[in-house]
């Protein structure tokens, strides 16, 4: 989980970070926040998945729950 | 740093013996109003005071108002009005069986001070690759954090002494990484969280004289997650919360629904003619830390709370390394 947290923040610094959007004015900053809030939930999602597959292939077999 | 020091000194004083000497009269007057609830990993049928939450806010309210008298942050007041807001959250809920969703909703409302307060930074902070910024994602963070913390802690309080003694090592752990981190005002005001956290241990600790119940168990959470959020440390808490947030992430993903432990009809664990506890092999029942810990064979109360500690203090360790890796950049 320590790795995974590490990776994710990896990915959102490299990805979300660079995010900028130019063209639409005043509201550049809040249409940036969006994509970047979408990307950030996609991520969190995806980190919630593989964390279930770990758990489910670590203990399924011992556990038998 | 002299003028760090004093108000550092007589605000843990103040936490530890505001909660040392108000607990005992506490458990006393629950005792008579006969606000007790059995313990259920007792062969006896022992009646336990509860609710000890009581205690901790009033420790907790004392320190940090202390606190604000030197410092004037605004900090500070984002941590006493969360953190009381989340006691009176639990504090209905220890009086009145609320939903599942009772205490999430409302605790994302009691996090609201923190942001009209304006006692954030918008930076999130990751080891190895430095800041990101996410002015308005940051904004849904603060919302979620709090929910997320309380409810973990909450989640956590299911034997003597566990969840205090794991806020004793968890919010020592997030003092020295903010030391680390040269935030030195945030880690002062976050040095009563542990001092009251050790001074309810005392009645807490197998065997206990007194619960945190809900709203104990939120006070504590809430003020760890409002730390982690004004002293911009959100992944390092976190990384020290990791097996309180693992036994919560293995109840949901188990149950698949935000719902009260109370509702749930399949039990995790059971006890052996010693009274030890066991794990279950019921298929309904959620997957705990509990639970994960006694596949290994039938446990005391007692060596189930040692392991949670051990673990406790592994993931403090994981999260020394991790601030001291936020120097460092890729």
């Amino acid at each position: 989980m320590w790795v995974l947290i590490i990776i994710g923040g990896g990915i959102v610094v490299t990805l979300l970070g660079p995010i900028s959007i130019s063209g639409y004015g005043e509201f550049n900053w809040f249409i940036g926040s969006v994509i970047k809030g979408i990307i950030a939930i996609i991520l969190v999602v995806m980190w919630i998945l593989i964390l279930s597959k770990l758990k489910n292939w670590i203990f399924k077999k011992e556990l038998k729950f | 740093m002299i003028e760090l020091v004093i108000p550092a000194i007589i605000s843990c004083i103040l936490a530890f013996f505001v909660v040392y000497f108000t607990t005992p009269p506490l458990i006393k007057i629950l005792e008579k109003n006969n606000f007790t609830v059995k313990d259920m990993n007792k062969k006896e049928n022992v009646m336990i005071a509860r609710p000890g939450g009581i205690s901790i806010i009033l420790g907790i309210v004392v320190s940090e108002i202390v606190l604000y008298g030197f410092f004037q942050l605004n900090e500070i007041l984002a941590i006493i009005i969360t953190t009381t807001a989340a006691f009176v959250i639990g504090y209905v809920d220890d009086r009145k069986v609320m939903g599942g969703w009772f205490k999430p909703v409302t605790l994302g409302i009691a996090a609201l001070p923190i942001i009209f307060l304006g006692a954030y930074d918008t930076n999130l902070a990751f080891p190895l690759f430095g800041d990101v910024q996410i002015p308005l994602l940051y904004l849904g963070l603060i919302i979620f954090m709090i929910p997320i913390t309380g409810n973990t802690i909450n989640s956590i309080d299911v034997l003597n002494g566990v969840a205090s003694g794991f806020m004793v090592i968890a919010s020592f752990t997030l003092s020295i990484c903010l030391f680390i981190l040269q935030n030195y005002e945030i880690a002062i005001v976050s040095l009563p969280l542990g001092f009251v956290s050790l001074a309810f241990y005392k009645y807490h600790k197998i065997p206990s004289k007194i619960f945190p119940g809900d709203s104990g168990a939120l006070t504590f959470g809430a003020m760890y997650g409002v730390i982690a959020i004004v002293g911009g440390v959100e992944i390092i808490a976190a990384i020290a919360l990791l097996p309180a947030v693992i036994n919560s992430f293995l109840f949901l993903s188990s149950v698949k629904r935000v719902v009260e432990h109370r509702q749930i009809k399949g039990k995790p664990v059971e006890h052996t003619d010693d009274f030890k506890l066991k794990a279950t092999n019921d298929k309904t029942a959620p997957v705990t830390l509990v639970r994960l810990i006694l596949t290994g064979g039938p446990l005391t109360e007692k060596q189930i709370g040692f392991t949670i500690f051990k673990l406790a203090i592994f993931s403090g360790i994981l999260a020394i390394i991790t601030t001291i890796m936020m120097g460092v950049s890729l």
